[in-house]
């Protein structure tokens, strides 16, 4: 099967039930997306496909075919950081690390959404843009758990980039 | 997972022909229930089809001046559509309370209706349930039974469904379109899903072969449309009780309206008789009148008895909500 991942084509001979995550992280190598659950519970296996945030866990590489995937490496490298990525460090977006490039990957998503006007479960008025409230990113990024709850910090660099761009 | 093969037709006619005469094959939309179940190996397909390249992933608007709503339209994208955010603010709001933004990206319309119980047994192949494994039983009703059924439940099996999205669906009237080898046919909403009785595997009136191409909404009701999901954690967890209501209230009297609720039964529970009663009586009274009757017979099971007068406090307060 081919993959477009990272601005570069894949060329992959796996078995049809390979998650798309496992393709990511067993076959090429990107071992940034990580398998907290397998089950769509934690987010940490978020990656964008066509730029929209999914848990790559609960899709297979084969239905993936045809759309472009980029993954934690191909937001950004350390001498070329993404600032979604530089405001994680700035913030101190994380202790233990593990959950930190699902969070990313889903906050750049997610930051797409609210920009593009995208309504949620606590938007006031669905008729009115939603804002970049605390408590609207809170609930969007509800699907990436952090074990170590450094979600204090992790909120205040998303509403950093999200306030800056 | 078992191993499987797979195929990605571009059109319904093939996806139909695909599916046809292979009780063991399946399709496959956002893959985010079907995938979890086959990593469980509870669902294990032997033929998958993935149904991403049909199209049907367009909200149209219809003659009557309805909606009609592809299978693969994705739940995200539907709550953000500027037709349903205005004119059926309850099932944007329902399909927002579900799930995360991550899933909700993959979630199509079609798949959301058939997503499966969440009993803890049903998940657990070491027990015996009589969803998964008919004739063998069923664990919740002497086990841990939180987040199962009150109304409309059998002997056989107490689970509930847990969707929000069809809550909305069932309280707009909406119907399911499908097609087969055998041609096409609607299914109303409400008879889309179906109680356990002594054949709890089947979830639906949907059969074998059978690919849903749309699901189509009449013109909203008139009224204030409210969603209002009650669950454990304030984001992120499936309903304990959900109350999906149209209300038409002036001069603090409900002038009539529709209620239907999640989390209580097999399928989303409404009753035409609960609504009618509550026609020209105060919020107060009116809800005390719909509860009476759609509660009718309610019964716990141990750990889920709460859930009856939750669910009357929930109605009670969505209605009083409304008042305009
Ligand atoms: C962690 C987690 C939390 C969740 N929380 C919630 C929640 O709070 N509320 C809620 O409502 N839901 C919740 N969900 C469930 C989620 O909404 C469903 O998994 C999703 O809607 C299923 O849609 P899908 O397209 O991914 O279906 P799939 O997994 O692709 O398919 C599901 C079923 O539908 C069938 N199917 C799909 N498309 C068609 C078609 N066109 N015609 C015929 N058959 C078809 C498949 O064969 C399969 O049997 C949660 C899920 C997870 C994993
Ligand atoms: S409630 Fe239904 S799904 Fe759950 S164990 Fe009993 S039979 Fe199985
Ligand atoms: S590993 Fe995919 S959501 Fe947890
Ligand atoms: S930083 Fe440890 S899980 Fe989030």
């Amino acid at each position: 099967m081919r993959l477009q991942v990272n601005g570069e084509a894949k060329v992959l001979e796996l078995d049809v039930r390979t998650s798309l995550l496992d393709a990511l992280r067993e076959h090429l190598g990107l071992t940034g997306s990580k398998k907290g659950c397998d089950h769509g519970q934690c987010g940490a296996c978020t990656v964008l496909m066509d730029g929209r945030r999914v848990n790559s866990c609960l899709t297979l590489a084969v239905m993936a075919e045809g759309s472009e995937i980029t993954t934690i490496e191909g937001l950004g490298e350390p001498e070329r950081l993404h600032p979604m990525q530089a405001a994680f460090l700035h913030h101190d977006g994380f202790q233990c690390g593990y959950c930190t490039p699902g969070q990313i990957c889903s906050a750049v998503g997610m930051l797409e959404e609210l920009a593009g006007g995208m309504p949620s479960h606590v938007t006031p008025d669905l008729e009115r843009e939603p804002e970049l409230s605390d408590a609207e990113v809170r609930e969007r990024m509800s699907g990436n758990i952090c074990r170590c709850a450094a979600y204090p910090n992790i909120l205040a660099a998303i509403k950093d980039v999200g306030g800056a761009a | 997972m078992k191993s499987f093969t797979y195929e990605r037709p571009e059109s319904v006619e093939a996806a139909v022909a695909a599916i046809r005469g292979h009780p063991q094959a399946r399709f496959v939309a956002g893959g985010t229930n079907l995938l979890d179940l086959m990593k469980h190996e509870i669902e294990a397909p032997t033929h998958l089809v993935d149904v991403n390249r049909l199209g049907l992933d367009q909200v149209e608007e219809t003659s009557d001046g309805g909606l009609r709503i592809g299978a693969l339209v994705r739940n995200s994208d539907l709550a953000a559509d500027a037709r349903v955010r205005s004119r059926y603010g309850v099932l944007a709001r329902a399909l927002l309370a579900g799930a995360s933004g991550q899933l909700r990206n993959r979630a199509t319309t079609a798949g959301n209706l058939l997503q499966r119980t969440r009993c803890y047994y049903f998940y657990d192949p070491a027990k015996p349930c009589n969803k998964r494994e008919p004739g063998s039983g069923c664990s919740a009703l002497a086990g841990f039974n939180r987040i199962h059924a009150v109304v409309g439940q059998s002997d056989h099996c107490i689970a509930t469904h847990p969707s929000d999205m069809a809550v909305a669906m069932r309280v707009l009237d909406a119907t399911v379109e499908v097609v087969s080898a055998e041609g096409e046919r609607s299914i109303p909403i409400a008879d889309f899903h179906r109680l356990p009785g002594d054949r709890p595997e089947i979830d639906t009136t949907l059969e074998a072969g059978e690919l849903i191409t749309h699901v189509a909404l009449p013109p909203p009701p008139p009224g204030q449309q409210v969603y209002r999901k009650v669950r454990d954690r304030a984001s992120y967890a499936f309903a304990l009780v959900s109350v999906a209501a149209v209300l038409d209230e002036a001069e603090g009297r409900v002038r009539g309206g529709r209620v239907a609720m999640g989390g209580l039964a097999h399928k989303p529970w409404r009753s035409e008789k609960a609504e009618a009663a509550m026609a020209d009586a105060k919020p107060g009274q009116a809800a005390q009148a719909a509860a009476d009757v759609l509660l009718a017979g309610a019964r716990g099971h141990g750990a889920n008895g709460f859930k009856i007068p939750l669910a009357r406090q929930t109605l009670a307060s969505v209605i009083a909500g409304c008042e305009g």
